[in-house]
């Protein structure tokens, strides 16, 4: 990992950053198993080695791929860089030890979660019940911000088409890849929607099923051009499920007003606590994945449409603009 | 020797956030300040994963066979802030495109001598 972020520095060639970038964030990945965070782990491998890398290169098929040479003497920043580091690790001196169950984070309302989690919701994954029940507002939050990220992106990247400059290379032409995209995708969606569901039990939920059969979707639009996947799901369908997700969950959220209860609080959906808890969970987390899985089609949508204008652009040899003087 | 390795994980913390700090803050090309931002990111979901753990604890999936778990709470806040760290990330992108539509480039020295220019 350390090395990675090495490779990142000195890199000079962007499609060599953003692959560190890659290989660092499935690291991270690996790490997050080893310090039992699974739920985390899989996002972090489906969307930071998965997405962002597979956005970065999007974005690098509109841009130069060289950086330009450092113009300014990196001292001073390394200095600073170093004093803060420094100043941090001064700090660890105080912080509790690695590893420890009577640590002061881990006592507070940590054990409460694992005691209660499953009499109180019925989800024996505890980060699940954690997520969509006891901090639901949070997550709400969450979902509101990917919605707000996702209309940022729309925003400034289809209000005006302009044509930008750069050849992207979609690889429509190679057919061992064609074969085993077929074969893959009904795999990566099935794997999605047992995520999905199998959520409550094992690792998984809303955030990494939605960014799962995004990917399946993306992975499609790679191979077979960015108009196929459209074809596959109209852009205008994605447009209407993110605000749709947003709305399921904060809908769940009225029901249990509407029933007499707090705003989130799923328990007199069902006929006991329990079953209440289990399926405003279940409704919660299919508004996560509605959300995530359309934002993220709607950033690749956003970004590889430009390309492949770009590349149509070229083809086409039209007369040059206004911004060819 | 116990004592030195126990805070070991706030050490590569720390040392991931300063690459990422000094990626950020050294280098004028936006894509490699966004991967930079994005490393800078990852340190901080370490730095609330890592003392979530509980040696000898396992991943907070509630089964009879376990009695300790770890913290679950640090996965749900990170959970979250990972899928909105590529959300910002995005639309950090989306600005990158549009300034190299503008200007022509993504080094920032230049962009900000052709304002002056201009």
């Amino acid at each position: 990992m350390v090395a990675a972020v090495f490779g990142v520095i000195r890199a000079h060639n962007l499609f060599v950053v953003v692959m560190m970038g890659g290989i660092y964030s499935f690291l991270m990945a690996t790490v997050m198993v080893a310090l039992d965070a699974v739920d985390v782990a899989m996002t972090e491998a489906a969307v930071g080695a998965g997405m962002s890398t597979v956005l970065m290169l999007a974005v690098l098929g509109l841009v130069k791929t060289r950086e330009a040479p450092l113009r300014h003497s990196p001292v001073i920043p390394l200095i600073v860089c170093l004093l803060t580091g420094g100043a941090l690790i001064y700090g660890t001196i105080d912080l509790p030890p690695f590893g420890r169950a009577d640590n002061p984070q881990n006592q507070h309302v940590a054990p409460y979660y694992l005691e209660n989690a499953k009499k109180e919701t019925g989800a024996p994954n505890v980060v699940t019940a954690v997520l969509a029940s006891y901090r639901g507002y949070d997550t709400l939050g969450e979902v509101t911000v990917i919605f707000t990220g996702g209309i940022g992106v729309l925003v400034l990247l289809t209000a005006v088409r302009r044509r930008g400059e750069g050849d992207a290379t979609m690889m429509r032409d190679t057919i061992i890849l064609r074969v085993v995209v077929k074969l893959l995708l009904p795999v990566i969606l099935l794997f999605a929607l047992y995520v999905q569901f199998h959520g409550d039990y094992g690792p998984g939920g809303g955030f990494q099923a939605g960014v799962a059969a995004a990917a399946a979707i993306i992975l499609y639009g790679m191979i077979f051009g960015v108009m196929a996947a459209r074809a596959v799901v109209p852009q205008r369908v994605v447009h209407t499920l993110i605000p749709l997700g947003v709305l399921i969950f904060a809908g769940t959220g009225v029901a249990g007003l509407l029933l007499d209860a707090n705003y989130l609080d799923y328990s007199p959906l069902g006929s006991s606590q329990k079953a209440g808890q289990h399926l405003g969970i279940l409704i919660v987390e299919a508004g996560v994945f509605v959300t995530v899985a359309s934002t993220m089609l709607a950033i690749f949508y956003a970004f590889g449409g430009r390309a492949e204008d770009a590349l149509a652009d070229d083809e086409t040899d039209k007369p040059d603009d206004w911004r060819r003087e | 020797m116990t004592d030195i390795l126990a805070s070991v994980n706030y050490w590569v913390t720390i040392f991931l956030m300063v690459g990422g700090l000094y990626i950020i803050v050294a280098h004028g090309n936006m894509v490699k300040k966004l991967v930079g931002l994005g490393i800078f990111q990852t340190s901080v979901y370490l730095l609330f994963l890592s003392p979530g753990k509980i040696l000898g604890g396992t991943a907070p999936i509630l089964a009879k066979e376990f009695e300790l778990y770890s913290n679950p709470l640090p996965h749900v806040l990170i959970l979250t802030a990972i899928v909105v760290g590529v959300a910002t990330i995005a639309l950090g992108m989306a600005f990158v495109v549009r300034i190299h539509e503008a200007y022509g480039t993504v080094e920032d020295d230049e962009v900000q001598e052709l304002e002056t220019d201009a």
